[in-house]
C-alpha cells in the first residue's frame, strides 16, 4: 500500500507560496464555470445526454474505432494503432524521422503527456517544443505540469516573469510581470518556432467516427499555427475520445468551454477531416493510443472514468486538490478524476490515490458528464490492497458492531474508561492512531448516561 | 399510523446521546410515536468507504433486520441516510433506503411541518454538510426548519459549500490535508461570532467542535437539538 499521496500532500501544504496560488487560481475559476454553467437552463440535461453518449461510446468502441479509422482513411490520414505509451511514442518519433526533422512543435495534449513523448523525443535525439503559454512555462521550468488545463496553475505571474528572464535565450531586456508583457515575449519566442517546424505533435479533444474528423478546443491560438503550418501532422488520440457522429459535438462543445474556463465558448475551434489537398498539413497521421483504456472498459463501474473530456472542473472544485497542487498526485492526471484513472490506467501502481479525497462529492457536482467520482473512488478502495494493521482493525471493529450486546458492551467500556476526562468534556491527546486525529482536533468524552440508559429509564 | 423506528447512529450511540433525544422530544412534539430498537449498531458506511466492503455488507444486513419491518425510519445523520438510501441497493438489494429519511426530509416531506414549536433566542450559523447536502439532496430543508425557530438568529456561514475536511477514515489517512481544510472551516465559523454552529451531522461537527475546542469560535450543535429547544 502506497503512502506517496499524504507524503507528498505534508510537503505540499508546507509551501504557502503554492497554497495561496492554488487557492486564488482555483476559486477564480470556479466561480467563472458556476456562472457560466448556470447561465443554461438545459445544464442538467446536456449533463444527462453527455454521459449517455459517453456510456454509448463505451459500449461500441471497437466498432466505432474500426468506423472512425475507415473514414480517416478515406480522407486521406494515416491510421496507426498504439498499444501502449512505447508504441505510441516510437511510431511518432518514426514518423518525425521520415519527414526528415529532427524537431516537432507541440499543442497542449494529455495524451503525450501520458505517453512521455518530450521525454521520449529527448533520450531519441529529436525535440519536441511546446507551444502552449503555459505548458512552455513548464517545459522551461523543467518541471512537471501541475493541472491539467492550467498545468502552470502553481506558480503566479512574478515567478514566470523569473523563469522567462532565467530561461529564454530571447527574452526581452527588461521582461516586467505585467500578463501582456509575459505573453508577448512567449509569442515572439514560440514565432520562429511556427516558422521553421516541418512536423506538429497534437491530441485532440474528440475523434467523430461518423466522419473521420478529429477536433482541438483551444484558446491561444498555437494549436491553430501547430495544425495548419507544418507539412506533417501528427495526432496521439485516446481510443476513448470517439464520439459516433458530428452531431454529438454539439452537447459537447457547449459542456466543455463552460466547464474547464468558464467561457461560453472558447477562441479557437479547429476540425480536420483527413487532408485537404494543398491547404495545411499534406502528411497527416493519427495514432489511435490504448494504453490502458481497454482494460478499464472492463470494469463496470470504473469505466465511466473513460468518459473524461479532460475540462478539469473537478481540479477546480476539489477542496484536497486546492491545497495540495496536482504535484502530490504524482500522475498526469491530478485531482479527483487522477484519483480514479491514475490506478486504473497503471494497475498495482496509486493506489493510495483513491484515498486521497474526503467524499464531499463536489466534483461529481460540477462533472459536465456525470462521472459518479465518489462512486469510483469507494469502488476502488473496495477493489483494491489494505494495509494489513488496518484490515485487523477494522475487522475487529466489524465483529463488535455486529454483535449488538458486544457493542453496546463496548460502549459501557468506552464510557468506563472515560471517567477521567468526563469533567473536562474532551481528550487533548491520544495514542496512535489516534494521534493522528488529536494531532489538530480534540477528541469529545463518551457521556455520563448513554440514549440507551435514557430510553431504558424512560420506558420503565 | 405508520410505525417509525429511530437510527440514532453509532456515533451518537458513544457520543452524543443528546442529539436523539432532542429527535424524540421533536417527532413527540408533533404526535408521533417513535420506537427505538435495542440492536441497531452502525450503517456500515466506514467499512463502505474505507473499502471493506464485506464488512459493510454484513452490517447492512443487520441494519434491514433490525429496521426492516418499519414504515419509515428517521435519523439524525444525513450521511447515514445516504448510505443506506444510495449504497445499500449496490451492497444488499432490497428497498429498505428508500424508507430511510433524514430528519429534515421526515419532518418537510413526509409530517409536512416547516414550525416545530421551537424557541431558541440565540445566534447561529449553519454549515450544510457534504454527505446530505449532495448526496441526499437536503437542499437547504434543516436551513427551512430553523427559519421557523423563534428568536434565532441566523447568520451566513462564508464557504458554507466548502467540505470541512472529515471524510471518516480520511481525517486518519490524510490528516493533514484534512487538518487544512478544518482549519479554513473553522476560521469561517469563527468569523460569523455566532454562538452555534449548525449542521445536520455530528461526525462533521466532531471534527469542526474538535478544532474549535482549540481555536476558539461557535459551539458546535446538531440543529435538531435547535429544533427540540423551547428555552
Amino acid at each position: 500500500m502506497s503512502a506517496a499521496f499524504p507524503k507528498a500532500a505534508k510537503v505540499a501544504l508546507g509551501m504557502p507560496q503554492l497554497r495561496s496560488n492554488l487557492a486564488h487560481a482555483t476559486g477564480t475559476i470556479r466561480d467563472k464555470r458556476a456562472k457560466a454553467a448556470g447561465e443554461l437552463d438545459d445544464w442538467q440535461r446536456l449533463r444527462d445526454t453527455a454521459a449517455a453518449v459517453k456510456a454509448d461510446v463505451q459500449h461500441r468502441m471497437p466498432e466505432l474505432a474500426v468506423t472512425f479509422e475507415r473514414n480517416a482513411i478515406a480522407a486521406g490520414a494515416t491510421v496507426h494503432w498504439a498499444r501502449d505509451a512505447a508504441e505510441a511514442n516510437a511510431i511518432a518519433a518514426r514518423i518525425t524521422r521520415e519527414a526528415g526533422a529532427e524537431e516537432v512543435v507541440k499543442i497542449k495534449s494529455m495524451a503525450t503527456q501520458e505517453t512521455g513523448l518530450n521525454e521520449y523525443f529527448a533520450a531519441e535525439g529529436l525535440a519536441a517544443w511546446e507551444t502552449d503559454l503555459a505548458e512552455l512555462i513548464v517545459q522551461l521550468a523543467e518541471d512537471e505540469p501541475s493541472h491539467i488545463l492550467v498545468p502552470a496553475i502553481h506558480y503566479n505571474r512574478t515567478e514566470i516573469r523569473d523563469i522567462f528572464k532565467g530561461r529564454m535565450p530571447d527574452a526581452p531586456e527588461g521582461l516586467t510581470d505585467d500578463p501582456a508583457a509575459l505573453a508577448e515575449a512567449a509569442r515572439l519566442h514560440l514565432r520562429r518556432r511556427f516558422l521553421s517546424a516541418k512536423v506538429a505533435v497534437s491530441g485532440a479533444n474528440f475523434a467523430v467516427a461518423e466522419t473521420g474528423s478529429l477536433v482541438v478546443v483551444e484558446s491561444e491560438g498555437n494549436g491553430r499555427m501547430c495544425l495548419t503550418m507544418p507539412e506533417t501532422l501528427i495526432s496521439i488520440v485516446g481510443i476513448e475520445k470517439l464520439l459516433p457522429c458530428f452531431e454529438d459535438l454539439e452537447v459537447f462543445m457547449q459542456l466543455l468551454p463552460r466547464s474547464s474556463t468558464g467561457e461560453r465558448m472558447n477562441p479557437y475551434t479547429s476540425v480536420w477531416t483527413g487532408v485537404a489537398a494543398g491547404d495545411g498539413p499534406q502528411n497527416v497521421h493519427i495514432i489511435l493510443l490504448d494504453n490502458g483504456r481497454t482494460d478499464v472498459l472492463a470494469d463496470e463501474v470504473g469505466r465511466q472514468a473513460l468518459s473524461c473530456i479532460r475540462c478539469s472542473a473537478c481540479l477546480n472544485v476539489c477542496p484536497v486538490y486546492e491545497r495540495t497542487g496536482g504535484h502530490a498526485y504524482g500522475h498526469v492526471y491530478p485531482g479527483p478524476i487522477g484519483a480514479i484513472l491514475a490506478p486504473q490506467l497503471e494497475p498495482g501502481r496509486h493506489d493510495d490515490l483513491p484515498y486521497a479525497s474526503s467524499l464531499c462529492g463536489a466534483c461529481y457536482e460540477v462533472c459536465p458528464v456525470k462521472i459518479d467520482i465518489p462512486e469510483v473512488l469507494v469502488h476502488l478502495r473496495q477493489t483494491g490492497p489494505h494495509g494489513v494493521g488496518e484490515k485487523a482493525a477494522m475487522s475487529a471493529a466489524e465483529a463488535v458492531m455486529a454483535r449488538p450486546r458486544l457493542w453496546r458492551a463496548a460502549l459501557g467500556a468506552a464510557r468506563f474508561f472515560s471517567r477521567p476526562w468526563r469533567r473536562r468534556g474532551f481528550m487533548r491527546r491520544l495514542p496512535w492512531p489516534g494521534s493522528k486525529w488529536t494531532a489538530s482536533r480534540d477528541m469529545p468524552v463518551p457521556p455520563g448516561e448513554s440514549f440507551r440508559d435514557w430510553w431504558k429509564e424512560r420506558e420503565r | 399510523m405508520s410505525r417509525i423506528g429511530l437510527f440514532i447512529t453509532c456515533i451518537n450511540d458513544a457520543l452524543y446521546p443528546q442529539t436523539p433525544k432532542a429527535v424524540v422530544a421533536v417527532l413527540e412534539r408533533l404526535g408521533y410515536e417513535v420506537d427505538f430498537p435495542q440492536d441497531q449498531t452502525c450503517c456500515g458506511q466506514m467499512h463502505a468507504n474505507s473499502g471493506y466492503r464485506k464488512d459493510a455488507v454484513r452490517l447492512a444486513k443487520s441494519f434491514d433486520r433490525v429496521f426492516g419491518a418499519y414504515d419509515a425510519v428517521v435519523t439524525p445523520s444525513g450521511s447515514c441516510a445516504a448510505m443506506a438510501r444510495e449504497q445499500y441497493p449496490a451492497l444488499i438489494g432490497g428497498d429498505i433506503g428508500e424508507r430511510v429519511y433524514e430528519l429534515s426530509e421526515f419532518l418537510l416531506d413526509h409530517a409536512g411541518v416547516e414550525d416545530v414549536g421551537a424557541r431558541f433566542p440565540h445566534t447561529v450559523a449553519y454549515h450544510p454538510t457534504c454527505h446530505g447536502t449532495r448526496v441526499l439532496g437536503l437542499g437547504d430543508k434543516p436551513l427551512r426548519l430553523l427559519r421557523a425557530v423563534e428568536g434565532i438568529e441566523l447568520i451566513d456561514l462564508p464557504e458554507a459549500d466548502q467540505c470541512c475536511g472529515f471524510g471518516g477514515t480520511f481525517a486518519l489517512k490524510n490528516a493533514e490535508v484534512s487538518s487544512a481544510m478544518l482549519d479554513d472551516k473553522r476560521r469561517h465559523a469563527a468569523g460569523t461570532g455566532a454562538e452555534y454552529l449548525a449542521a445536520a451531522d455530528n461526525s462533521c461537527l466532531t471534527h469542526i467542535g474538535g478544532g474549535l475546542s482549540r481555536a476558539g469560535g461557535p459551539e458546535p450543535i446538531h440543529y435538531a437539538e435547535i429544533l427540540a429547544s423551547t428555552e
